[in-house]
């Protein structure tokens, strides 16, 4: 039995499909257009006004989402299940929230036009080295992609050459977002310890707190989430993705047959990795604050749920379970507060127990179903690979 | 005839005589109130001389002002503030405390300064010649960290009568402590000959003392003696030092050692779960938590036993924990076979769902569980080094745990069964070993002991919903790095991870030590990702 995806690696007729991709860009789209106007167009007393909060929301969610993109084409893809991905994402935050510290400039509380508050009140008098640049915005984006996708490097080229995998890799990662966390509340850090980064006022000049600005990133966010979305497609297609997923079916095989799986996963794992940075990123303006919270281990699993509810293995089925967890995670928190953490852990059970393959499994397989039952005659063309 | 008459008579006499005696600290007491400050010091020392179990009591009263007497009878009386702000009067002579009572009714017995420190002198000589050894130890160990002309005095004294060798010693160290403060060079050379080798800590200090007195001084403007008083100073003060750091070492590694234990205790379960049956538990921790509300509600049922409650908590705990583990087991982790990271997720959404029924139950504040009589105070080896009876009690309490785990796998035929399963599961099966059965109860055992881990636990820290989260990367960690499968890994494991967090923690701080200990172990799987003793032969993958 040779897993389909290796057998693929002999096929000479790469198939070239776009699938899902102009669906879920449009819709993207058509969504993000329609927010747009409604909160931009209408007044705010009309039926069809959206609130700057609701839209903050939404960008919120769309963050998630891309999020829950990286972490599928890690997870579902070359079945590296990491429980890290919050420390990328919140290293990207970071990078975005020193930009935005000194963008705040003489405005703080303390005045200090080159400080940010929290180093004048512990009584530092200059920026430690690794601030050094952070005020530059070209910089500062190349942070947020260099800073996680160090990480990934350093970490992914020592855990896969050295053939850590499966849960110890899934330990590890989490250790080592757990000691990232233990690290940053430290107030010698230099990131602002406990209370984080915060207060930011403005974004290349536009005042974070304009509806305008607020809309501009909701709708950046929808533009970095379809171009993640076209990134992890293509990449998914390509010759190197098909290759990254029969390591995912069979390590060694590929091994054997001459590749070497280190390297598809180290790349895989970096890629992965920066686009989690760019999902920090654009999270932290909308949001406002970044602290070591989002380092801590359970944030990392959530983003793991995301993805299992969604359906692994499936780039549209983590945006779909990224949005729906998120979204029942705000009505919950709401109206019953206690419920919320009964409802994730008996999502995380059921979903393993019920749905190995998540909404995005579920739902095509129920169609079929229903009209395997109408016609005798069945088309068995399931594009959905076995998943160990 | 005559002798029992004699006998009756002298009885009688003792009585009365007893009666006699306790007839004067009372009238002695009913004194007080009518005594103005000038001559109340021989009716206090006259008390002092009285052999009464409430003299050094009342002492203690009139020195912390606590003593009043009613203004209405001229009752003596001690107080004690309430919460509502008044006061609750105790009769010192007999008699039912009252509760609610105005402060406007009574008056103090008043006293001064020299009263208060005749009063100290009488409360030292009392405590010298106390009954019991540690009263006296006690009483010549303060003089030693506050002594004065009088107290040396009074030690002489005592000095002449001690039979005791540990007071004797403290004694002779307490005088020889004055001598280097008090005597001329001659005599503080021979002090510091006497204290050589004792290690504590205000010989310490009158030795720096002494030494930066006569460094103030150029070395040629010092006599002879000074010089070679110097020299001994130097001398003793290094070996102290040197001995203080001996002990110092000594101290970290128990420290770490009971660190290590408490590793030990919350990983062990897990080395069965994740190392034998290889599942992944990551409700372990909360396995733990369970453990340590079991002691808490166990407390909570027998407030009066409290010094019992461990020994019913411990098998509670083991059965609370471990039936929720089968039940974990039979209900999800059997369906999740073989799928290792389905397995750990499903067990993740379980342990959110038991930390949130805690927090729903218990409420999310964290409880206190009370620590039994016999597990406070600690073993006070010599002047800077003791060990904590609690940290003791752990130690051996974990290795007693892993020593009848080990006996358990390598002795009895159930263990026998899991070790076959987890070798080989099929070949078992063929074998007639009931796998499933074999599956459930290693799972129970694996998370009853971590109840028990949990029992531990509650006597270190508060209990709270999230007790186990924090264990829970630190316990497979340690699996990990021991290498899984091996429980003398975990052992060795534990141990050297404690010791290495606590010697660690003075050089960086606890959180960069927890840092530099997870990023080191990060690190280490990368070289040897099959732990520091891996599986060999067939057992291996």
């Amino acid at each position: 039995m040779i897993p389909d995806s290796i057998q693929s690696l002999f096929s000479n007729k790469a198939f070239k499909t776009l699938g899902s991709l102009p669906v879920v860009v449009g819709c993207l789209f058509i969504a993000t257009l329609y927010v747009s106007i409604c909160n931009l167009a209408f007044p705010a007393d009309s039926a069809l006004h959206v609130s700057t909060y609701t839209v903050t929301l939404f960008g919120k969610y769309l963050c998630y989402a891309l999020l829950a993109l990286a972490v599928d084409l890690v997870w579902g893809y070359c079945g590296i299940l990491s429980l890290g991905h919050g420390a990328f994402f919140a290293l990207g935050g970071y990078a975005m929230g020193m930009y935005l510290m000194r963008q705040i400039g003489d405005r703080g509380v303390y005045g200090n036009p080159e400080l940010p508050d929290f180093m004048v009140f512990l009584n530092w008098d200059s920026l430690p080295w690794y601030w050094a640049g952070s005020d530059s915005f070209i910089w500062m984006i190349l942070m947020v992609l260099a800073g996680p996708g160090l990480l990934a490097y350093i970490f992914g080229s020592m855990a896969f050459r050295s053939r850590v995998s499966g849960v110890y890799l899934s330990i590890m990662t989490q250790a080592v977002t757990y000691a990232l966390m233990l690290a940053f509340f430290r107030n010698e850090m230099g990131f602002g310890g406990n209370n984080g980064l915060t207060d930011f006022k403005d974004i290349l000049g536009f005042s974070l707190q304009s509806d305008t600005t607020r809309v501009a990133l909701f709708a950046l966010t929808a533009l970095f989430l379809a171009l993640g979305f076209a990134v992890c497609h293509f990449i998914v297609n390509s010759k190197m993705g098909r290759v990254v997923t029969a390591i995912r079916d069979s390590e060694n095989r590929v091994r054997f047959i001459g590749y070497k799986p280190e390297h598809y996963k180290v790349w895989i794992f970096v890629v992965s990795a920066m686009l989690a940075g760019i999902a920090g990123a654009m999270y932290v303006p909308q949001v406002g604050i970044i602290n070591p919270g989002e380092f801590s281990p359970l944030n990392s699993i959530e983003m793991v749920v995301w993805v299992a509810i969604g359906g692994r293995g499936s780039l549209y089925g983590a945006i779909i379970g990224a949005l729906v967890v998120s979204y029942a995670k705000t009505r919950f928190t709401a109206i019953m507060p206690e419920a919320w953490l009964y409802a994730l852990g008996g999502l995380f059970v059921l979903v393993t127990l019920l749905l190995p393959k998540g909404i995005a499994g579920f739902v095509p397989a129920l169609i079929e179903k229903l009209s395997h039952s109408k016609q005798t005659k069945s088309v068995s063309n399931k594009t959905t690979s076995e998943v160990k | 005839m005559l002798r029992t008459f004699s006998l009756v008579i002298t009885l009688l006499m003792s009585v009365f005589s007893a009666s006699a005696f306790s007839d004067e600290f009372d009238s002695l007491i009913n004194q007080l109130p009518h005594k103005k400050l000038r001559n109340i010091t021989p009716v206090l020392t006259q008390i002092a001389e009285q052999d009464n179990d409430q003299v050094r009591f009342v002492l203690t009263e009139i020195l912390n002002g606590d003593l009043y007497y009613l203004k209405s009878n001229k009752q003596v009386v001690s107080i004690r503030k309430q919460a509502s702000g008044d006061y609750t009067i105790t009769p010192v002579l007999g008699g039912d405390a009252v509760a609610d009572q105005s402060k406007s009714a009574m008056k103090k017995i008043r006293t001064s300064n020299s009263i208060r420190s005749h009063i100290r002198g009488l409360l030292a000589q009392i405590d010298l010649s106390h009954k019991q050894t540690h009263v006296r130890l006690n009483a010549v160990k303060q003089i030693l960290d506050d002594p004065s002309a009088e107290s040396i005095e009074l030690l002489k004294q005592r000095l002449a009568v001690e039979k005791d060798s540990d007071v004797t010693e403290l004694i002779n160290t307490a005088i020889a402590v004055n001598q280097l403060k008090e005597g001329d060079s001659q005599a503080k050379l021979a002090a510091v000959a006497d204290l050589k080798g004792s290690l504590e800590p205000s010989v310490r200090n009158a030795m720096v003392e002494q030494l930066n007195g006569l460094n103030e001084y150029k070395l040629n403007e010092l006599s002879e003696t000074d010089k070679a008083l110097k020299a001994a100073l130097t001398k003793s003060i290094d070996s102290i030092k040197q001995k203080r750091s001996i002990y110092e070492f000594v101290e970290n590694l128990f420290f770490g050692l009971s660190l290590g234990s408490v590793l030990l205790l919350a990983a062990i379960g897990l080395a069965i779960t994740f190392g034998v049956m290889g599942v992944i538990n990551m409700a372990h921790g909360e396995m733990i938590m369970l453990g340590a509300y079991t002691t808490y509600v166990i407390q909570q049922m027998f407030p009066q036993w409290i010094d019992y409650s461990l020994f019913i908590a411990i098998p509670a705990a083991f059965i609370v924990s471990g039936t929720v583990g089968i039940l974990i087991e039979r209900g999800v982790i059997r369906f999740l076979k073989g799928r290792p990271l389905e397995t750990l997720l499903a067990t993740f959404g379980i342990s959110l769902i038991l930390q949130q029924l805690v927090r729903s139950v218990f409420s999310p504040l964290n409880r206190t569980v009370a620590a039994p009589e016999w597990m406070s105070g600690s073993w006070q080896i010599n002047p800077i080094f003791s060990i904590t009876y609690n940290r003791l009690y752990i130690v051996i309490f974990a290795l007693a745990v892993f020593f009848a785990l080990l006996a358990f796998m390598k002795r009895s035929s159930l263990g026998l069964h899991v070790r076959a399963v987890a070798q080989n599961r099929e070949m078992a099966r063929a074998l007639s070993v009931r796998s499933d059965r074999v599956d459930a109860i290693t799972f129970g055992l694996g998370s009853g002991i971590a109840g028990i881990a949990g029992v531990v636990l509650s006597q270190l820290t508060n209990v709270g919903p999230n007790l186990g989260q924090s264990y829970i990367i630190d316990s497979f960690l340690v699996v990990v790095f021991g290498g899984v499968g091996n429980l003398w890994g975990t052992l060795v494991a534990a141990m050297s991870l404690g010791a290495l967090n606590k010697f660690l923690e003075p050089l960086t701080g606890s959180v960069l030590a927890t840092i530099i200990v997870l990023v080191g172990l990060v690190l280490f799987i990368q070289k040897r990702p099959k732990g520091l003793f891996p599986q060999k032969g067939r057992a291996a993958e």
